[in-house]
């Protein structure tokens, strides 16, 4: 493999605290400081003039659908659908069928991904077998397997007492466990969020005190116990003001918010359009405020787009017998730069941080920066162009996305992963 | 004013001209309906399907004697025994209806916005006949065209709606068709099926049923729908009765011209004492009847025709 060359990028990254216009440089798969002359004339140049330099995006929260559901997405598909988007590590959630909670799974999935993935694919293992909230599933060997962390996500563990001897198991390994906070029996039959909005459609209402209830649940444990738990898509105002407090205490959560839940609200329901339907709901502007305002003094930790692919046929009903989720891969980083950098004035390298460098620390995974002796995973877009995204003409196997037709501004231009591009796609 | 609709969807929606122009064309129906011949060849060579997801006894007949009374031809969908119990999506349903060269369809079903999706999908006129807890503008026609026969015009009159508004499709186009016509409506019912949220919509909200009533024209009852609702949000039908029900003493706060309505099924003992329904103040059975007047006007409008020619031909 040739070294790389990426010359004249704005290159962002607040792991190195670097910002500024220069060259990248890559050797073997690696960042490298510089290249002799010599080789740089053999490099492989990408030139990125007027465009930035970001380490490759990292999203901790998809939905890949292998094995099982490959009719909604395939980690062949999905990988291609995140080098598109400019991630080149993503995570990938158990709620497949059947569902990751044993050994035999997470190999399957490591063995499709050695095989078909553009980027790096980390599986996570179920908390519980079945995701039934019931038994423990083999956290051990879920570990040793391969993954990086453990989650029911989808469905959350209603019992207090699983929960607390998941996140003490899981914390002998060092494994995150990640929760999508949710009250179950405050949410029977619920399609979107409990508020004037429901009210005004008849639809059945979310409300957010099922979530803040399960994020102050696990806010307890997690004191408790000392042992780390992640929360999911944080999207209630109140949830917020819980994990301020918890760690202005010093208490080991994090959290991460949705593109989708800081740039959209449930007034974008009003048409039942089912592109607007996911887990937890669209709640209100309160909401969304509160969310920028977390993700500005670092009360949420990271940006993470649950990617949730579903087909047409499938998203193609009444509001209420539609699947919850959106795909997200492709839009997120023109969406995040949208609502962060330009609407509420966060920096560049603020913006690059929560999608790189930090979701990364949350898992603990080497990736997100580009220091010397860094994964060469990379990713260069232009901050300023608009494009109209058409969701039938991506990369991801479903089209499920409230963006498209939409005009975006942003757009990724290569992705590099181990020094070599991922997109655009190389010929195969 | 031109009636330029083809579907109806919800109240929300409408113009207070074009609620008035539904009215109009219901009235001239309603005397038509009083001839000997109480037929009309307005619709004659058009066919409606009645798409009826969910149990109806009152809205289905009511459209079926309205389209009918209308000379179009009427085929009714039933849910139990078509493809649907089969997995046919809505879209292939409504689909194939189409294709097999129905003119209108008239929907009732469980989920909320359903109406609207089917007219995004087909060519065709499409009527709501209830969409879960989202509305039922036909029955808020009837109920409000109702209430104008008894008061006149409802401009700065008081409406009291009583009962299950949370779960309630009834309720929601009765505020909206209420609050453009200028009437003022207060929501009463346990604060669990009441919520406050429902001021967002015009209304006002209220657990004092004495002060409500007392300075109420009108009070609807709405039937506690226990299916929808998984017995959390009061402790029983017998306090809800203790309660909120309408019983002869609390009828008696009423002014002596107040009316009573309810748009069924009535659950006699429990939201309404028997009597009452049936005493000289119940308007419910006038609603039923008014019912089919009120829905030939809106197939007729719907279907392309505008309000002048049907009152005409009764002046």
């Amino acid at each position: 493999m040739p070294a790389l060359w990426i010359r004249n990028a704005r290159v962002v990254d607040p792991a190195s605290r670097r910002d500024g216009v220069g060259d990248l440089f890559a050797r073997d798969g690696r960042i490298v400081a510089s290249l002799p002359a010599a080789e740089r004339k053999r490099a492989r140049l990408v030139d990125a003039r007027g465009l930035v330099a970001t380490p490759g995006l990292v999203d901790i929260h998809v939905h890949f659908r292998e094995p099982g559901q490959t009719h909604k997405e395939t980690i062949a598909t999905g990988s291609r659908a995140a080098a598109a988007g400019g991630f080149t590590t993503v995570v990938c959630m158990p709620n497949t069928s059947p569902p990751a909670d044993n050994a035999g799974t997470i190999q399957y999935i490591l063995d499709a991904v050695r095989r078909d993935s553009l980027v790096k694919v980390l599986p996570t293992g179920c908390i519980t077998i079945g995701m039934k909230g019931e038994a423990l599933a083999p956290i051990g060997s879920l570990k040793r397997a391969g993954v990086v962390a453990i989650t029911d996500d989808g469905d959350c563990v209603q019992s207090n007492e699983v929960m607390r001897r998941a996140i003490e198991y899981a914390k002998m390994f060092d494994l995150p466990v990640m929760d999508h906070c949710q009250d179950r029996s405050m949410t029977e039959s619920a399609v979107m969020n409990e508020g004037v909005m429901s009210i005004r459609l008849g639809l059945r209402g979310w409300p957010n005190a099922a979530e803040d209830l399960i994020v102050s649940r696990n806010v307890i444990l997690s004191s408790y116990t000392e042992a780390h738990i992640h929360m999911q898509h944080v999207s209630s105002a109140l949830s917020v003001d819980i994990l301020r407090q918890a760690k202005a205490k010093g208490v080991r959560v994090t959290a991460e918010a949705s593109p989708h839940h800081i740039a959209l609200t449930d007034a974008s329901l009003s048409t039942y359009d089912t592109n607007f339907k996911m887990n937890p709901p669209l709640r209100t502007e309160d909401d969304r405020r509160a969310l920028i305002e977390g993700l500005k003094d670092g009360t949420l930790d990271c940006i993470a787009t649950d990617h949730a692919p579903h087909t047409d046929y499938e998203k193609d009903k009444e509001f209420d017998y539609a699947p919850n989720g959106i795909i997200g891969l492709e839009t997120a980083l023109p969406v995040v730069l949208g609502v962060l950098l330009r609407e509420n004035r966060f920096s560049l390298s603020r913006v690059v941080d929560l999608m790189t460098r930090r979701p990364a620390q949350v898992l603990g995974l080497a990736a997100g920066t580009l220091a010397a002796g860094a994964p060469a995973d990379v990713c260069i877009f232009d901050p300023k162009e608009a494009w109209t995204y058409d969701a039938r003409a991506g990369f991801s196997k479903s089209a499920n996305s409230p963006w498209s037709g939409c005009r975006l501004q942003g757009r990724v231009k290569t992705t590099i992963v181990d020094g070599r591009i991922v997109f655009p796609t190389p010929a195969s | 004013m031109t009636w330029t609709r083809r579907h109806l969807l919800t109240l929300e929606e409408l113009s207070l001209a074009e609620i008035e122009q539904i009215h109009a064309t219901a009235a001239a129906f309603k005397k038509i309906l009083q001839r000997s011949v109480k037929k009309v060849p307005a619709l004659r060579g058009k066919t409606i399907v009645n798409l009826f997801l969910e149990p109806s006894t009152r809205t289905r007949m009511a459209f079926d004697m309205a389209a009918k009374r209308l000379s179009a031809d009427v085929i009714a969908f039933d849910a139990a025994s078509s493809s649907t119990t089969k997995g046919e999506t809505l879209r292939d349903t409504a689909q194939n209806i189409e294709a097999l060269n129905a003119d209108m369809i008239v929907i009732r079903h469980s989920a909320a916005g359903s109406p609207l999706y089917l007219s995004r999908i087909l060519g065709i006129p499409v009527i709501n006949a209830g969409d879960g807890a989202h509305e039922h503008p036909t029955q808020g026609l009837l109920d409000t065209f109702t209430m104008k026969e008894h008061l006149g015009s409802l401009k700065g009159r008081k409406v009291v709606i009583l009962g299950d508004i949370l779960f309630s499709r009834v309720a929601r186009s009765n505020i909206y068709a209420l609050t453009k016509m200028g009437a003022a409506v207060t929501l009463v019912g346990p604060s669990t099926l009441v919520p406050h949220g429902f001021t967002a919509l015009g209304a006002k909200v209220s657990h004092d049923l004495k002060s409500a009533l007392a300075d109420a024209d009108v009070v609807m009852l709405l039937r506690i729908q226990h299916e929808r609702q998984g017995h959390r949000h009061f402790p029983s039908l017998g306090e809800y009765t203790s309660m909120f029900g309408l019983t002869k003493t609390r009828a008696s706060w009423l002014s002596p011209e107040a009316i009573i309505m309810h748009p069924g099924p009535i659950n006699r003992g429990v939201e309404i004492d028997s009597d009452l329904a049936d005493g000289d103040r119940s308007v419910i059975l006038e609603q039923v009847a008014n019912g089919i007047a009120v829905r030939m006007a809106v197939l007729y409008l719907c279907a392309g025709y505008q309000p002048e020619n049907v009152i005409a031909s009764t002046e």
